[in-house]
């Protein structure tokens, strides 16, 4: 079956994945703000869904949505959230932060505009049966040391988080 | 070549079947455990509202729609609302990628015996099941109680730690089947061993169906593993401040994904529908659905089995178990199960 009304969804998630994204900064309860990132997740990974990697996208709401975020949720939840509320939602930075923005936004603008000869029209290809077995193909052939050099990555910083939070090891 | 109106309209009428048959194996389950748990404990289990209490759900379901909806003044009122929603949505969800059996054809028109095919159908699940747990938080820090948010704490963190050795625990017969396809994986499974022993998963994988089936505990908060809503120390846990239909989205949320686990468990390591067919054609098409629906029963008879004997975890050992048992068990039989099969081919 032909993929119907892609044009709609991909603006529809799109539109859902930045809205969430202003909500999560602009909220002034760390909760909600948790639950906007959640829902912007969620899109991302619809818009995974429509570039043809139902296994980026599987991935995505099991280890993000459903795993990460659960432990975000329950150390905020611990969190006086009150005492927080009061405290200044943004901080004086905001002339840096301003110049920083109008610097990525005018880049992001540049390549939309010369995009049309820096990248050639690229249509995605549906591959979508063996998504799952390139992956692993990719991981663990073409990308087998970046991906060891990752997992090396998080298990100091595992062990990091260990020591800091273990008084007596 | 299905036209798009059709394709809706077909996928339509099948989600209407699912659910309809899916809330009602909800209420009948709840009439099990009651009976089945009664009669263990030498009780007879509900006996009034029809024959063998057999109206008892549907009685259930009038007292829940009429009892006064009560939301007690310091709650968080969005999230509290919507808390119950979440967590029966995301339990209904999941049924959508399990297939009931093989295809058939009605008027002409073939279609399986599943509401949508994909090929990542495990995924699915596993992800609308890990997604589950936001009803559970979200209701334990809306309630603005210490109870509930004791209990969604604790829910949030045994399904956390119990839904790594879960998926560990598939891997292995992923690695067997070679697909995340639920369809592939049963089909898989088809045939014998040596002419007599089923070819089902569980009998090369008995280690990962131990881890499943006690991660399955865990993550539908039953007993051994129910300390979410441990009635002696936090009232009733997460759902402590609900009342009526609310409360009762809660129960249908936990008894929809006993069911749900019982299909997993099913399809992947109890070689889902097959089994023997005989008589004549209609029969012939039925019957698989049929041996799926006994193996979902059995598992669920098991589940409550398990409810009327054995005590709650005290909540270290429940941690202990999970973390320092379970997953690095998981972890071994992953790693032998990959060497078996990378040296057999």
């Amino acid at each position: 079956m032909q993929p119907v009304a892609t044009t709609f969804f991909f603006y529809f998630l799109s539109g859902i994945t930045v809205l969430s994204g202003i909500l999560v900064i602009t909220r002034n309860n760390a909760v909600h703000s948790a639950l906007a990132l959640i829902l912007g997740l969620l899109a991302q990974a619809g818009l995974y869904l429509m570039l043809y990697a139902p296994f980026v996208a599987g991935v995505q709401i099991i280890l993000y949505a459903g795993g990460i975020m659960v432990l975000f949720l329950f150390v905020i939840m611990l969190v006086n959230l009150e005492r927080a509320q009061k405290e200044e939602q943004f901080n004086k930075q905001w002339l840096v932060g301003l110049l920083a923005a109008v610097a990525l936004g005018g880049l992001l603008f540049a390549v939309y505009v010369k995009g049309g000869t820096l990248f050639t029209e690229h249509i995605a290809q549906p591959v979508e049966n063996s998504n799952t077995q390139q992956i692993g193909v990719m991981l663990y052939g073409n990308y087998m040391f970046a991906f060891e050099i990752a997992s090396l990555l998080l298990l100091v910083a595992i062990i990091g988080a260990v020591v800091m939070a273990k008084k007596r090891i | 070549m299905l036209s798009i109106e059709s394709f809706v309209a077909i996928s339509l009428i099948k989600t209407v079947i699912a659910l309809f048959v899916l809330l009602t194996a909800v209420a009948y389950t709840v009439w099990l455990e009651r009976k089945v748990v009664g009669h263990m404990q030498n009780r007879w289990g509900p006996t009034r509202v029809g024959p063998f209490g057999l109206l008892q759900p549907l009685a259930d379901g009038v007292k829940f729609m009429f009892k006064e909806d009560l939301i007690p003044p310091h709650v968080y009122k969005p999230l509290y609302m919507a808390a119950p929603m979440l967590a029966v949505v995301f339990a209904l969800t999941s049924i959508a990628v399990i297939p009931v059996g093989n295809s058939i054809s009605i008027g002409g028109i073939q279609t399986s015996l599943q509401i949508a095919d994909v090929n990542i159908g495990l995924l699915i699940i596993l992800g609308v099941t890990s997604l589950g747990v936001y009803g559970v938080a979200l209701a334990g820090w809306s309630s603005n109680s210490k109870y509930s948010l004791l209990g969604g704490l604790r829910a949030s963190a045994q399904m956390v730690s119990y839904e790594i050795a879960l998926g560990l625990s598939l891997v292995g017969v992923l690695i067997l089947s070679g697909s995340l396809s639920l369809r592939e994986i049963v089909d898989a499974q088809s045939g014998t061993y040596w002419g007599v022993l089923p070819r089902w998963n569980i009998f090369p994988q008995f280690i990962a169906f131990f881890i499943y089936l006690m991660a399955a505990y865990a993550e539908t908060n039953r007993i051994p593993f129910d300390l979410p809503e441990a009635e002696t120390e936090l009232v009733a846990g997460y759902h402590t401040e609900y009342s009526a239909m609310k409360f009762a989205m809660f129960f249908m949320a936990e008894y929809a994904n006993m069911i749900t686990v019982a299909c997993v468990a099913s399809l992947l390591f109890l070689g889902g529908w097959h089994g023997p067919r005989f008589g004549p054609p209609l029969l012939q098409a039925i019957l698989p659905v049929f041996w799926f629906a006994l193996r979902i029963f059995g598992f669920l008879f098991v589940y409550i089995w398990i409810r009327g004997t054995l005590p709650r975890f005290r909540y270290d050992q429940l941690m202990a178990f999970g973390w320092k048992f379970l997953l690095p068990l998981a972890i071994a039989n992953l790693v032998v199960t990959a060497l078996v099969v990378a040296i057999q081919s």
